[in-house]
């Protein structure tokens, strides 16, 4: 097969970036997306010139790594699959490719394909665990968890982080990831007692981190690699409201440091 | 050069008491002073993050180091099918008894019993603190974990959630470093590798760093540093293992005098998708699990070329079933592997390249219907069919072995210390817990014992008897590391051909698969001491990386990671040629029984074998550690 590829190259954060075209020819239809990318970036390497910088890793569409908007969508068009398991078979032959940076506020683009992501690890930080020190466990059958109950939070928890719900929504919010944290964690008897403390720590890191509000234009799941269902959203509003409404010390919950020592 | 005598240091009494008199007898650091003890933890897998969270619970300094973007992306997120333990909440007969002589049988015995002995013990906690995390396990209709079973094992003692467990626990000690992160007590270093290990007066005090973004070479000082840097099987290219996977951290710690133990033991996988394109950069992994329900065959005859739906059953050979009939489809790992990888030899090889045999669902389907398979399997038939356009629900999948996990690694003892003093190494990184071949299941049993529950007070122990550094120590070490680093980096800017790097890992791994993969012999793994330094060679006049070291340059990046695998493949191969018999994954082909399988010599190698940097062009130095099986004797490691 072959295609003409437009990639966005852009050399550092504090440069302007273009799109360059490359020609690519004899690509086999059982490569990946990012095979593709490789075959072009050997060609470019042997003509001295400096290959297309992207994240990627595990290639087996886990550590979402891998982040790219390819003809518009961010990680392609085929749903509920990472840049990495796009085979070249889903495109039409001698077809014209376009592959962009992930576009959002909080996504600063490093280099060429390459973002900064880190403000969705700040978004975790700011209450997406359970606080349970090593060594505290009870006994992991103490408490029965509806088999119900656990898958819904799995659903929630196979979130990868790769930031395509952030890429896809016009306004750049990361309501569908902060949503599927918070939900995994209300549903899970475990992650009960925390729930109002994390979902305002969470929702503030959001806005402090530069994304966006959610306008329920839903290209949030549409493009999540991983099918993490809407309805997360709704919780999260839910959880968010609930946890203003009752909880007395609204106010200090959301400045815990304040109140410190 | 001065060998150290490998002391594991193993507390004394019965076996069963080991850990638990250790753990109250080790010193401790009162809670006013460990915040003045400053810990480095280089990588955010499970052991890592599990490690650097539970450290800084405990009020010690920590800075933790990856290259990835975020700690979530370590490769531990890749394990698919579950976690053991001895809960033996099936009653089933499982205990940690049990889970012990089945972790150290399946490693052919050449593993330390009194760890593998505190593995089990350890691996009831680690589940009930994942729960306590809100991780997500599968569960059934009474609201219990649920189990399953995992190769080498006849009990059902594997914990999961569907094919994404590693995920989940990832995510669970992610959310704990994270907590950690935010309350301050530990320094987060994203995009940051570590090039070259600190030491002073013999003793680890710091790495030496790089800035992926933009090449900012840094040297961070310590009380102690702990490596938690995965494993090396990405050096054979096609591997299980994510791309960025490597070496470097613990062959840098070889090269400043840590010693290797057990180089040569890299596990094949035999659950794999075959691969089948020159430019295909990976190979992915069909869970173990999947054997649980899957039946393995081939086609009697040879070159058949029917469609497996076509091959009656009286002409296909369930070969796992009738070579192990107690074990059969969830026979070992190693035993597994060999297995196809013989009827592949014999012309009885299905798919287009003839490596391949078929794992089979027809049967599991027809009994339990597409439902019960959909909701055990369902992610990886999904999986499967994307990568090869195929649907394991019409036609049989075809699976092949793959490089996969690296039983090797850093030597270190009961406390999982390395043999230079202040430097641990925990997970895969290190050597210690799975002998010649690690168990499935077992990999993020030992990152999560290590991390959560053996390093934090091992490493109390050692900082117990040590006053703090300070910020000011090793000043002098670090600015010699670090010009070493400058230099070796200015080296591979200015090789300055048009060779893409890839090519020679490529090259490499081909030649490692070749002579020291699944099976090897002795001239084969002379004839890779013959090549790898001309292919090293090769390398450093042939390079291209395309750029500067002061700059965010991925080429630079891989170079040198291939650059240190180019230098570590020759210990690999020398551990494999100076072991002379076959035991778990390592198969020497001088060294079989007339039905073809390994003969182990516990006369001679009843051992662990411990490399030693010499110099550069020198061959490194062997040292043995014996092992003392007190509790549990050496036998023929039988699966029939």
């Amino acid at each position: 097969m072959e295609f003409t590829l437009h990639i966005w190259r852009q050399h550092g954060a504090a440069e302007v970036g273009a799109f360059v075209t490359y020609p690519v020819r004899g690509i086999s239809p059982d490569l990946s997306f990012l095979e593709m990318l490789d075959v072009l970036n050997e060609e470019l390497v042997g003509r001295g010139e400096a290959p297309i910088a992207f994240d990627h890793d595990c290639r087996e569409g886990i550590c979402g790594s891998c982040a790219m908007v390819i003809n518009g969508d961010p990680h392609g068009p085929l749903p509920g699959t990472t840049a990495c398991q796009l085979y070249m078979r889903h495109f039409d032959n001698a077809s014209d490719i376009t592959v962009e940076p992930w576009r959002a506020r909080a996504f600063p683009v490093l280099r060429d394909l390459i973002v900064d992501r880190s403000a969705l690890d700040n978004v975790i930080q700011a209450g997406g665990y359970v606080s349970v020190n090593t060594g505290a466990a009870p006994d992991a059958h103490a408490v029965p968890v509806a088999k119900q109950a656990a898958d819904a939070a799995f659903e929630a928890a196979a979130c990868i982080g790769c930031g395509a719900c952030v890429a896809a929504c016009p306004n750049g919010a990361a309501m569908l990831f902060t949503a599927a944290k918070v939900a995994q964690l209300a549903i899970m008897p475990q992650g009960r007692p925390e729930r109002a403390r994390r979902v305002i720590g969470m929702v503030e890191a959001m806005d402090d981190a530069g994304f966006g509000n959610c306008t329920n234009h839903y290209a949030c799941a549409e493009a999540c690699p991983k099918r993490i269902p809407l309805r997360f959203i709704a919780q999260l509003n839910r959880e968010f409201l609930s946890a203003a409404l009752s909880s007395r010390e609204f106010v200090e919950l959301a400045r815990p440091h304040a109140h410190e020592e | 050069m001065d060998i150290p005598t490998f002391d594991p240091r193993i507390p004394d009494g019965p076996l069963v008491d080991k850990w638990q008199r250790h753990r109250a007898e080790v010193r401790l650091v009162s809670p006013t002073n460990k915040r003045r003890y400053r810990v480095i933890v280089v990588g955010s897998g499970l052991a890592g993050a599990a490690a650097a969270a539970s450290l800084a619970e405990l009020g010690y300094q920590v800075d933790c180091f990856t290259f990835h973007d975020s700690p979530r992306r370590a490769h531990s997120v890749a394990a698919q099918g579950g976690i053991n333990a001895a809960k033996n909440y099936r009653n089933d007969g499982d205990s940690v008894e049990r889970l012990f002589r089945d972790t150290l049988k399946g490693g052919d015995y050449r593993s330390r019993e009194a760890n593998v002995y505190r593995l089990a013990e350890i691996s009831n906690q680690i589940i009930d603190h994942c729960v306590a995390q809100g991780i997500p396990f599968a569960r059934d209709y009474a609201g219990y974990l649920d189990n399953r079973s995992f190769g080498g094992a006849q009990v059902s003692r594997t914990f999961y959630a569907r094919g994404q467990t590693g995920q989940q626990l990832l995510l669970g000690a992610y959310g704990a470093l994270s907590r950690q992160i935010h309350s301050g007590n530990v320094r987060l270093h994203t995009r940051t590798e570590m090039l070259d290990l600190v030491v002073v007066d013999g003793r680890a005090t710091g790495i030496i760093s790089r800035r992926l973004t933009d090449g900012r070479i840094g040297h961070h000082g310590a009380d102690a540093v702990v490596l938690a840097s995965g494993g090396y099987s990405n050096i054979y290219y096609l591997s299980t293992n994510a791309l960025a996977s490597n070496v470097t951290a613990t062959f840098r710690a070889y090269r400043r005098g840590a010693w290797f133990a057990n180089p040569g033991f890299t596990q094949i996988h035999p659950t794999c998708i075959p691969a089948v394109e020159d430019h295909q950069s990976k190979l992915t992994l069909m869970s173990e699990s999947l054997r649980n329900d899957g039946r393995i065959w081939v086609p009697r005859a040879a070159h058949e070329d029917r469609r497996p739906a076509d091959i009656p059953e009286a002409e296909r050979d369930y070969y796992l079933e009738r070579m192990y009939p107690a074990y059969g489809n969830l026979s070992p790992r190693d035993i597994s592997s060999r297995a196809a990888k013989a009827v592949c030899d014999q012309g009885r090889g299905v798919g287009p390249t003839g490596h391949g045999v078929y794992l089979d669902f027809a049967e599991a389907i027809g009994r339990l219907g597409r439902r019960a398979i959909n909701d055990r399997y369902g992610n990886l038939f999904e999986m499967y069919q994307r990568i090869t356009g195929e649907d394991p629900w019409q036609t049989p999948m075809r699976i092949y072995p793959a490089a996969h996990y690296s039983m090797g690694g850093l030597w270190v003892d009961y406390d999982l210390m390395t043999s230079v003093p202040g430097l641990f190494a925990i997970g895969e990184a290190n050597f210690s817990d799975h002998g010649a071949n690690r168990l499935g299941a077992s990999a993020l049993m030992q990152g999560l014992a290590d991390g959560y529950f053996i390093l934090p007070q091992t490493l109390g122990h050692f900082l117990a008897a040590r006053p703090p550094l300070g910020t000011e120590h090793g000043a002098a070490a670090g600015a010699e590391a670090q010009a070493a680093v400058e230099a070796r980096l200015a080296r591979l800017v200015a090789v300055g051909g048009r060779t893409p790097v890839e090519t020679f890992h490529r090259r490499l791994g081909e030649l490692m698969w070749e002579h020291c993969g699944m099976s090897r012999s002795r001239t084969g793994l002379q004839q890779a001491l013959a090549e790898i330094p001309a292919l090293r060679e090769e390398f450093w006049s042939g390079i291209c990386v395309c750029g500067g070291s002061a700059e965010f340059n991925v080429v630079l990046e891989k170079a040198g990671r291939v650059a240190d695998y180019l230098e570590f493949a020759e210990v690999m191969v020398w551990d494999a040629l100076e072991r002379e018999e076959s035991c778990g994954a390592h198969f020497r082909t001088e060294h079989q029984t007339a039905d073809g399988e390994p003969r182990r010599d516990d006369d001679a190698f009843a051992h662990v074998a411990v490399w030693g940097f010499r110099g550069d062009g020198v061959a490194p130095q062997r040292a043995v550690e014996p092992l003392h099986f007190e509790h549990l004797q050496p036998a023929e490691r039988d699966y029939r």
